[in-house]
């Protein structure tokens, strides 16, 4: 089963903590990622850019308009991602509470959408 | 069983074989494997040009042979090729296959060892008994090649000692570790059985080749009930595989699927398969499980199917080997044949059961029982609940579609 692990979090709170707290951060956040490596329980994470790089794509009347950032009131936004199988929930909300970022703020897990019928 | 007869089919059938004879000789289960997907790499390449050799088992144990000894002594082996061909050569002159059935049974065995994860039993079986690459089960499971590799890699440290000794289990362990066996199959045939659709022809391939080891292994133990049983069972609904859903991929359901259009074929051999255990050996569930689906298959019409029968099959299922899918399709036989306030009020004293409250199935059921009694309000909530609680694409549509009827 595939699990989406999602990062949430803010300007405010990013900044708000040390440079070498980031970086030990980070050190441990390679660490599980190679981990899961090993396990073979990894498929992809990436960060994703911050909110001043965001566009909106609206069609309006059927043409594409392109317009800069979210500028919606969200006190939290998406910040980091990361995809993993594994053999149950369990094992994911394990996983989540080992994510580094977890000690910051919150890490929402959720499951992937997939083709195949639901058998459990 | 019928010879396969593209050579990417006798590949697979030979590998493992010739994995068998090398670890038996050699011993190193995760070495030769390594070494046997390296020959049967080269099988894929070279027979095409040059053309299929006449013993193509020994061909494909030569050449593993030789890059097993590479890998295990490294370049003292290539200076001493000569000498070790002349050995492997001498070798192969005798008896090859002899051992061949028991060496299938002791690497399912060994693919499907309790100290692994199922998605580890998985991956490994399929490529060690199997013989596909790592690349071709990456694609199944839509995950990147490296994260199978490493779930292969991983898998086969960890069944190291196991894989030394190279033995079938112990005689008093053998009942159980076979129930692994089946349970890791079935697995393999309900990942592929899927959308035959597009993007999804893949995942077919597995469906198949669930199929195939498990002929395979029905054909080394014809005695045992529950194997013949769970063949059985697969082909009972891979018969209904092309009417399961339309073009779009969207579900049909079993009753309002066409059966003029299920593979009749299949069915009667599956019927005959399963007629010649029934009765005979103790009762298991994947026999439960093949004569429901056995019941469905036969009726004519979905109107003129044996609910009373199901209805029976599903209570000795529940008490043979209880799980919450199989009660709550005693739900649905008991409203078929007892109407559907019986099977509400059965759904209602299940609510409290973990396993069942919240599931999406468990909305699905009520929805269309509560369909049946007419309160339509009440039946499109929980079909829209269901929809949402689902994480399968085609069975969420199928809800939804439920619900926009009502």
């Amino acid at each position: 089963m595939k699990y989406m692990l999602m990062i949430y979090g803010n300007e405010e709170l990013w900044s708000s903590f040390p440079q070498e707290e980031f970086e030990k951060v980070v050190t441990e956040t390679n660490a599980l990622q190679a981990e899961l490596k090993a396990s073979g329980e990894f498929v992809s994470a990436y960060g994703v850019g911050d909110q001043v790089l965001a566009k909106q794509v609206t069609l309006v009347d059927g043409a594409p308009v392109v317009t800069d950032g979210p500028y919606l009131e969200a006190k939290e936004y998406l910040g980091s991602f990361d995809i993993i199988d594994v053999d149950s929930l369990e094992r994911a909300l394990e996983i989540a509470a080992r994510v580094p970022f977890a000690r910051l703020g919150q890490v929402e897990v959720r499951p992937l959408m997939h083709e195949a019928p639901d058998n459990e | 069983m019928s010879a396969p007869t593209t050579a990417e089919g006798l590949l697979r059938e030979l590998a493992p074989h010739v994995l068998g004879a090398l670890v038996r000789r050699y011993g190193h289960f995760a070495a030769a494997e390594d070494a046997v997907q390296e020959a049967l790499l080269a099988a894929s390449v070279q027979w095409p040009e040059q053309g299929r050799p006449g013993n193509p088992a020994g061909w494909l144990t030569t050449v593993a042979t030789r890059r097993l000894i590479d890998q295990l002594r490294g370049d003292e082996s290539r200076r001493r090729r000569e000498e070790t061909d002349v050995v492997v050569s001498e070798r192969l002159s005798g008896a090859e296959t002899a051992a061949g059935d028991d060496d299938t049974l002791t690497l399912l065995y060994l693919c499907c060892h309790p100290s692994l994860s199922p998605p580890s039993q998985l991956a490994l079986t399929l490529r060690a008994v199997g013989g596909l690459t790592t690349a071709e089960i990456a694609r199944a499971f839509l995950v990147p090649e490296a994260t199978m590799a490493q779930r292969i890699s991983r898998a086969k440290q960890s069944i190291k000692t196991a894989g030394a000794t190279f033995r079938l289990p112990p005689d008093d362990e053998r009942a159980e570790r076979l129930r692994v066996v089946l349970q890791v199959l079935y697995l393999v045939f309900n990942e592929g059985y899927t959308t035959s659709s597009g993007d999804d022809l893949h995942r077919t391939d597995v469906t198949d080749e669930a199929i195939r080891l498990t002929r395979m292994l029905q054909a080394r133990l014809p005695e045992d009930g529950e194997v013949t049983a769970l063949l059985a069972l697969m082909l009972l609904t891979d018969a209904r595989r092309d009417q399961r859903t339309r073009a779009d991929g969207a579900l049909v359901p079993l009753d309002e699927q066409d059966r003029s259009r299920w593979d009749h074929e299949l069915i009667a051999e599956s019927v005959a398969l399963l007629s010649g255990v029934l009765g005979r050996v103790p009762l298991g569930p994947y026999q439960l499980q093949a004569a429901i689906a056995a019941v469905h298959d036969e009726a004519p019409s979905a109107a003129e199917t044996d609910w009373q029968e199901i209805l029976g099959l599903y209570e000795l299922l529940d008490r043979v080997a209880p799980n919450p899918m199989a009660t709550l399709n005693r739900v649905v036989a008991v409203a078929e044949v007892h109407g559907p306030d019986a099977g509400l009020a059965l759904l209602a004293s299940l609510g409290s059961d973990d396993r069942i409250a919240g599931h999406h199935r468990t909305y699905a059921v009520r929805a269309h029982l509560l369909e049946r009694t007419g309160d339509l309000t009440a039946a499109r909530a929980d079909y829209l609940e269901a929809a949402r609680r689902t994480t399968s694409r085609p069975e969420q549509r199928h809800l939804e579609a439920r619900a926009a009827r009502l």
